[in-house]
């Protein structure tokens, strides 16, 4: 299994075809408490930078882009009942939703982990 | 807050502070040629006294409503309003209490809007209301919006007996956006007529009950078809005082129910302010536009009431808010909320029923009158008469009687024949039976 990220603060975990995706520490630290989360629907399409769900907090909503294309397989159903996961844990249980790559060379475009913190830091 | 107007003094002060010696130097950047430069015709000063009796004069030339016998509807209805209401709305703590967004300062207003939703809620029998639209046309062009929204899909079906004002309002709430509405001439109305239109691109379907034309319908089939096809029932209710009468648009299956709240607690003015209603399902709350008042608990563990579901307004989320709309019509809801309240339930059901058999009274005497119509099958308060002559004419000869006997239909249908010799009749509670045996009586000797 590895992890790549997006400069959108997204992750995605890839295993065979299939990757998880949801947001990064440093998104839901920067959102705040997050009261809801819209996921797409199972079976639908994506290309790569669609508009694919949206993170709402008490007081922003922001829009996730999917960093990779594909057909979406499953959501994460507990979201609907506990948003507060993305705020308890973003990177493990608050996952979004699993999708099925439509192209495994898109993930090149993506940071690795290390790559990633050091974007962040970059950032403050 | 105080207004206290600047004194010269006052203004010298100013300007010196900000190195200007007089005010028109604060225009040096206006171009010379766009400068106003002569005196604005308008007429001088008048004492009070000769300002009064001027508009007086004025006032004198209208026929008011409250004056005459009255059978005039079309969307806007004269109901009475009991004294206690402006009463109340005249409390400075209501009248000129402004928006509501600091809630350690607003639970007086706040409490009001959540008492008003909860009404809301309740009478159209749906799970969830806003805090109110500008009125029931820019609701129902909201509504299109919302509907939108929520199933994905952008075409909308306007039914041929919805209120022609409501049509134009959402075609033009729609004309620069990417929904496609399909409007039905009047004569496309029935469910089944409906039902065959609907196709995967359908949105929704808008209908009104009572409809434009008094007449009602249950829409339960239509909404069944209509969620089949992952559709929305959106209908629409221009006298919400059928609400206390008629099956509510929750029960048969509605989606989005948008209504003109103004027959209670508000008085006709001419045409405005009124009140829009909004209410929904729970699941689509966060596609709804407006105001929601929630009830919350502060600090301590009290109960309180805050605006609530901010990110769907404009101030949070921009061009992707559910509305531009960041208000709502505080005052006119707080006399709606009034009204209801001292009506409650029994009171509300009540006025309907009272609405409902005056009407029936009237028709049945109209029926009486040789070469005259009832074109319904079934109404509330408002019918549709056939008239052997022209409508628009009749209700001339009438008013010279002083009687305001109805709208005719031309006047919102002028290109359509059918329409010429219709005339639309509402009856409430304050009609009385001599007012109706005045009506019967002139159109009796019009019609000869």
């Amino acid at each position: 299994m590895t992890t790549y990220y997006s400069e959108e603060h997204e992750w995605i975990s890839t295993e065979g075809e299939t990757g998880t995706i949801g947001i990064t520490e440093y998104a839901q630290n920067a959102l705040g408490d997050i009261v809801f989360v819209e996921v797409p629907e199972v079976g639908n399409n994506y290309d790569k930078g669609d508009e694919i769900a949206v993170v709402e907090s008490v007081k922003a909503a922001s829009e996730i882009y999917t960093p990779v294309g594909g057909e979406v397989v499953a959501i994460n159903e507990n979201l609907e009942s506990d948003p507060a996961l993305v705020n308890a844990h973003p990177e493990t249980d608050g996952w979004f939703y699993k999708i099925s790559l439509s192209d495994k060379d898109e993930l090149d475009e993506l940071m690795d982990a290390a790559a990633y913190k050091a974007y962040i830091d970059g950032l403050e | 807050m105080r207004y206290l107007p600047l004194s010269p003094t006052d203004r010298t002060e100013m300007l010196e502070k900000i190195g200007v010696t007089e005010i028109n130097d604060l225009f040096s950047d206006v171009p010379t040629t766009a400068l106003l430069k002569d005196h604005v015709d308008l007429p001088g000063h008048m004492p009070e006294m000769a300002v009064d009796r001027e508009f007086r004069a004025m006032a004198e030339k209208n026929m008011p409503a409250g004056s005459v016998a009255f059978f005039c509807g079309a969307g806007a209805y004269r109901h009475y309003v009991p004294s206690t209401v402006d009463h109340l709305i005249q409390r400075g703590e209501f009248l000129t209490a402004y928006t509501p967004y600091q809630p350690e300062i607003s639970q007086g207003t706040l409490q009001a809007l959540y008492e008003f939703q909860t009404q809301v809620a309740q009478i159209t029998g749906m799970e969830v209301s806003n805090a109110s639209m500008y009125d029931g046309s820019t609701a129902c062009g909201e509504a299109v919006l919302m509907a939108r929204r929520a199933s994905r899909k952008k075409k909308a079906i306007l039914s041929g007996s919805l209120h022609p004002q409501y049509i134009e309002v959402t075609r033009c709430a729609t004309k620069f956006t990417e929904d496609i509405t399909l409007i039905n001439p009047p004569s496309v109305y029935l469910v089944d007529d409906l039902i065959d239109q609907i196709d995967e691109e359908t949105s929704c379907v808008v209908v009104q009950n009572p409809d434009f034309f008094g007449n009602i319908q249950d829409y339960t089939k239509l909404a069944e078809a209509l969620h089949a096809q992952k559709a929305l029932l959106v209908v629409v209710v221009t006298e919400v005082v059928s609400l206390g009468a008629v099956r509510s648009p929750g029960a048969m299956g509605a989606d989005i129910v948008v209504a003109e709240g103004q027959s209670i607690g508000n008085g006709l003015t001419f045409g405005g302010p009124y009140v829009g209603l909004l209410a929904t399902r729970q699941k689509l709350v966060r596609t709804m536009p407006g105001r929601v008042c929630g009830e919350t608990v502060d600090a301590d563990g009290k109960r309180g009431f805050v605006l609530t579901l901010s990110t769907r307004e404009q101030h949070i989320r921009r061009e992707k808010a559910t509305s531009n709309i960041c208000t709502n019509a505080g005052l006119c809801t707080l006399a709606f909320t009034i009204h209801m309240t001292l009506l409650g339930e029994k009171g509300f059901r009540h006025l309907a029923r009272l609405n409902h058999a005056k009407a029936v009274q009237l028709a049945d005497k109209i029926s009486g009158i040789d070469g005259v119509e009832v074109l319904n099958k079934n109404f509330f308060n408002e019918f549709t008469v056939a008239l052997p002559m022209d409508a628009a004419e009749a209700i001339e000869r009438l008013a010279d009687m002083k009687i305001l006997g109805g709208v005719p239909l031309s006047r919102l249908y002028p290109n359509d024949p059918d329409m010429k010799n219709r005339l639309l009749v509402a009856v409430t509670e304050t009609v009385t039976e001599e007012d109706m045996d005045r009506l019967v009586c002139a159109l009796k000797e019009l019609v000869k």
